[in-house]
C-alpha cells in the first residue's frame, strides 16, 4: 500500500496511521512556470539525497536544449510549460456527505462498470462507511507484503528509506535524456510506485489492485520504477476503468522496469483519463515513456493495456530483450471515439540470442476518431535466432475515424524470423443483425463483437478487471451506433 | 375463428432502389407449417429478412400484423424477443465471441423482455445439452466462436438448435436444407418436427421439394418475381418438382388457391 492510499484512508477515516507512518501534509504551493529553483525546492520539500537533486538538474538542463516531438499523428495545442503548477500541496477533495451530492451520470457509469458501492464513495469523496475498515485491509495488505520481503512504497518514501536501490536502477532503463517529456518527468516528477521483488519471490498478490483511489493521487508527472530480481515475479495494475477527471492536461509519466535472471513482470494498464467532450474540448494529454530492460536471461517483460481515454494518447511501451532468451510481450486494445486520437505501439529491441518478442495490436475507431499503431521491431546483429510476431488489427465503426499502421521493421540477423500480420475491417452490419435477430439490443451486440475483437488482449488482463475493461468498453463505445 | 399470427398484406420492398417483392400477401395462423418455394432470386430470402427487420431492405408498401401489432413499427431486436426466428441461409461468424457466451446473451434478453430473471449457469447448460441432442450437435461447438469454422452442415444445426433454445413463435428457416446430406437433412427436420407444436407457427423456404418429405407443410406457396403465384397444399410441391418452375413462372398471376 502506498502512502498516498493511506494518506487517503486517514483523511477520509480521521484516523491517524497507528503504525509509525510519516506523512506530511504540506501546505505550500509554488506559482506557475519552471526554473531551476523549483526543481530545488520539489527536491527539498521531498526530503530527498543531493544525487537526485543533480540527477534531476541534469535532466533540466538536457530538457532546455531538446525540441518537442512532432513526428506522431496527432494534433493538439502548442503546450504552455510555464503556465504549468509544478509543485503544490495534495488537494482535499471537498468532503460530501453521500452519493446523493455526486454528479449522476458519473454514478451512472460507476455503476454500470459494477464498481461496489463503497468504491464509488472513495473514489468521489463522500465520507465512508466505519464498516469499511480501509485502514485494516491496507495492514494486512501492507504485512503480507513485508512477510514475502516485498517493498511497495511511493517514490518519494523509496528515496529516503532505500536509497541506493533507486539510485542504483532510476534512469537506467529510460535516461533522462531519453526524450523530451521523458526529460521534463525526471525533472519535475511529483510521485509514483516503487517496487521491488527480491530473489526468487513471486510477489503474493496482485499489486495496485485494492484501492484504485491510488491512482487518483499519482499526480501529472509520474515516475514508476519495478525491480524484479532474479527469479522473481510479479503483477502490477496501474490506473482503473472509472473514468478519471483532472484539471492538469498534459499527463507525462515515466515507467521503468527491470527483470533480472529468469524474473517476470507483468504490467497491466488500464487508461481512462478524461477524453474531453463530443467536439474534443478538453480532455487530457496523455505521453508517457514505458520501456521493460530484460536485463537478465530468460527475463520476462509483458504489457498489456487497455486504452479508452485521454484526448490525444502518446505511448510505446517497449521491451529491449538484452539477456539470452528473453521474452518481451505487448497486448493492446486502443478504442478512440468522437474528436479523440490515439498514436500508440510498441518497440521491441532484440539484442540477446534467442530473444522473442509476440505483439497484438487492436485498435477500434469510432466517431470521428483516428487510431495509429506505430511499432517497432529491431533485431540487432548478435540477436542470433530472434524471434517476432506481429498482429495487428484495426476495426472502424462508421466512416468518419481513422485506423493507421506504421510498422518498422529492422533485421540485423539472418537467422532471426519476423512475422507482421495486418488487418482493417468494419464492424459487421451482417454481425449486427445476426445477434438482434437472437434478441440482443444494438448497443449489446456492439460490445459483444468488439470484446471478441479484444479478445486476445482481454484474456491478459487479471480476472477481475477483464469484466470491468469489457463494460468500460461497451461505455466508451456508446452513441457510436444506431 | 383463430387470430392469425401473422397476416402480410400487400407487401412491397425495395434494396438500393429496386424493387424486390411487389405485392405479397401471406397469412399464417398458430401452429400452422407453411412452405414457400420459388426459383433463385425471386425474393424467398428478402421476404425472411424483411421479416426479421433488416434495415437494408426498406418497405415501400404494405402492413405486417404480428399477434395483433405493426411489426414494422418494431427493431430487430424486439422482434426476436416477441418470438420472431430467422434460420439464417448464410449464418455469419463472429470471432472471439463464445457460441455460450452469444447464446446466453440472447437467452437473457428475450427473458428481460418477458420480465423474467436471468438464467443461471448451470440451467443453461442443462438446457443447451437438452437442445443439442435434439439436433445431433457437437458439444464442441458451444466452446467455439460464433460459426467460426464450422462446416456448412454445422453451422444449419447450429441455428436450429438456437431455434429450439430461444423456443421462438414463428419460425422461419431461409434454405436450411441446402447444402446438407440426406442423413443431416433427415436429423434436423426431425429436430424441427420435435418442435411443431399447436401454437408455433414455420415459414420454410427452400428450393428443392426436398425438405417437404421430411417436414410436411400444411400449405406450399409459389414465389416468383416477388409476389406469391400459386399456393395449395404438399401435392403443389410434388407437381414443381415435377414440371419445374417455368410451368408456375407461365401461369397468370395470383391464381391463390
Ligand atoms: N443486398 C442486396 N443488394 C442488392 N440486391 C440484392 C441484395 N440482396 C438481394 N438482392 C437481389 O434481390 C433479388 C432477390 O434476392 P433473394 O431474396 O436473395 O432471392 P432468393 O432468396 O429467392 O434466391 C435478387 O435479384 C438479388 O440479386
Ligand atoms: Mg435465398
Amino acid at each position: 500500500m502506498t502512502t498516498a492510499t493511506e494518506q487517503t484512508i486517514n483523511e477520509f477515516t480521521g484516523k491517524g496511521y497507528k503504525h509509525g507512518f510519516v506523512t506530511e501534509i504540506e501546505s505550500d504551493s509554488l506559482p506557475p512556470g519552471l526554473n531551476e529553483d523549483v526543481i530545488r525546492f520539489i527536491s527539498e520539500k521531498k526530503k530527498e539525497p543531493d544525487w537526485m537533486l543533480e540527477w534531476r538538474l541534469k535532466a533540466y538542463r538536457d530538457w532546455l536544449e531538446m525540441e518537442m516531438p512532432d513526428w506522431q499523428n496527432v494534433n493538439f495545442h502548442p503546450i504552455d510549460f510555464q503556465k504549468i503548477i509544478y509543485y503544490s500541496a495534495p488537494k482535499k477533495k471537498p468532503q460530501l456527505d453521500s452519493l446523493d451530492e455526486v454528479d449522476p451520470e458519473l454514478l451512472r457509469t460507476y455503476e454500470k462498470l459494477g464498481i461496489p458501492l463503497e468504491e464509488q464513495k472513495m473514489l468521489t469523496g463522500v465520507a465512508v462507511d466505519a464498516v469499511f475498515d480501509s485502514v485494516s485491509v491496507a495492514t494486512t495488505f501492507k504485512e503480507k507484503l513485508a512477510e514475502a520481503g516485498v517493498i511497495f512504497c511511493p517514490m518519494s518514501e523509496a528515496l529516503q528509506k532505500h536509497p541506493d536501490l533507486v539510485k542504483k536502477y532510476i534512469g537506467s532503463v529510460v535516461p533522462t535524456n531519453d526524450n523530451y517529456f521523458a526529460a521534463l518527468n525526471s525533472a519535475v516528477f511529483s510521485d509514483g510506485s516503487f517496487v521491488y521483488i527480491p530473489k526468487g519471490v513471486t510477489c503474493p498478490m496482485e499489486l495496485s489492485t485494492y484501492f484504485r483511489i491510488n491512482a487518483m493521487n499519482t499526480g501529472q508527472f509520474e515516475r514508476t520504477l519495478i525491480i524484479a530480481a532474479e527469479g522473481a515475479s510479479v503483477s502490477y495494475l496501474e490506473g482503473c476503468t472509472a473514468p478519471m477527471r483532472d484539471e492538469n492536461q498534459l499527463h507525462a509519466a515515466v515507467v521503468e522496469l527491470v527483470a533480472l535472471d529468469d524474473a517476470h513482470i507483468k504490467y497491466s494498464t488500464i487508461q481512462n483519463w478524461y477524453p474531453g467532450d463530443e467536439n474534443g474540448k478538453g480532455g487530457i494529454y496523455n505521453f508517457v515513456t514505458k520501456r521493460g530492460d530484460c536485463r537478465g536471461d530468460r527475463s520476462h517483460i509483458s504489457w498489456t493495456q487497455v486504452e479508452t481515454g485521454s484526448a490525444v494518447t502518446w505511448k510505446y511501451p517497449s521491451c529491449v530483450l538484452k539477456g539470452d532468451d528473453s521474452i518481451g510481450e505487448f497486448y493492446s486494445v486502443a478504442l478512440t471515439n468522437n474528436r479523440q486520437q490515439a498514436d500508440t505501439g510498441t518497440k521491441m529491441i532484440h539484442i540477446g540470442k534467442n530473444t522473442r518478442s509476440y505483439i497484438v495490436s487492436k485498435g477500434i475507431s469510432a466517431g470521428f476518431s483516428d487510431n495509429t499503431y506505430r511499432g517497432q521491431v529491431k533485431v540487432l546483429k548478435n540477436a542470433s535466432n530472434a524471434r517476432n510476431y506481429t498482429q495487428c488489427d484495426s476495426l472502424l465503426m462508421g466512416d468518419k475515424c481513422g485506423a493507421h499502421t506504421f510498422p518498422y521493421i529492422e533485421v540485423g540477423n539472418s537467422t532471426s524470423q519476423v512475422e507482421h500480420e495486418a488487418t482493417t475491417s468494419k464492424i459487421g452490419e451482417d454481425q449486427i443483425f445476426y445477434c438482434t435477430q437472437r434478441g440482443i439490443s444494438e448497443e449489446d451486440a456492439v460490445s459483444l463483437i468488439v470484446n471478441g475483437f479484444c479478445k486476445e488482449v482481454l484474456k491478459e488482463l487479471p480476472m477481475e478487471f477483464a469484466v470491468e475493461a469489457d463494460k468500460l468498453l461497451a461505455i466508451s463505445l456508446e452513441g457510436s451506433v444506431g | 375463428m383463430t387470430t392469425p399470427l401473422i397476416e402480410i398484406k400487400n407487401l412491397h420492398a425495395n434494396i438500393d432502389g429496386q424493387e424486390i417483392l411487389r405485392g405479397l400477401d401471406l397469412t399464417i395462423n398458430p401452429g400452422e407449417v407453411h412452405s414457400i418455394m420459388g426459383p433463385n432470386g425471386s425474393g424467398k430470402s428478402t421476404l425472411a429478412q424483411v421479416l426479421a427487420g433488416r434495415d437494408a431492405f426498406e418497405v415501400t408498401e404494405g402492413e405486417i400484423i404480428y399477434e395483433g401489432k405493426d411489426l414494422l413499427d418494431m427493431d430487430p431486436d424486439e422482434r426476436a424477443c416477441e418470438g420472431v426466428f430467422l434460420a439464417f441461409q448464410y449464418p455469419v461468424e463472429i470471432p472471439g465471441v463464445r457460441t455460450t457466451q452469444f447464446l446466453k446473451a440472447a437467452i437473457n434478453a428475450v427473458r428481460k423482455h418477458r420480465g423474467e430473471d436471468e438464467i443461471d449457469a448451470l440451467d443453461a447448460v442443462k438446457l443447451f445439452r437438452e437442445k443439442m441432442k435434439l439436433v445431433d450437435m457437437d458439444e464442441s461447438l458451444l466452446k467455439r466462436a460464433v460459426n467460426e469454422g464450422f462446416s456448412g452442415g454445422e453451422k444449419k444445426r447450429h441455428e436450429i438448435f438456437q431455434m429450439a433454445v430461444l423456443e421462438p413463435k414463428l419460425c422461419i428457416l431461409d434454405e436450411t436444407d441446402s447444402g446438407l446430406d440426406i442423413d443431416a437433412l433427415r436429423i434436423v427436420a426431425d429436430g424441427v418436427n420435435a418442435m411443431r407444436s399447436k401454437d408455433r407457427s414455420f415459414l420454410l423456404i427452400t428450393h428443392y421439394q426436398r425438405l417437404l418429405d421430411y417436414i410436411v407443410p400444411d400449405f406450399v406457396h409459389v414465389l416468383v418475381n416477388g409476389r406469391i403465384v400459386q399456393s395449395g397444399d404438399k401435392g403443389l410441391a410434388l407437381e414443381l418438382e415435377k414440371k419445374g418452375y417455368s410451368w408456375v413462372e407461365k401461369e397468370p398471376a395470383a391464381a391463390t388457391a
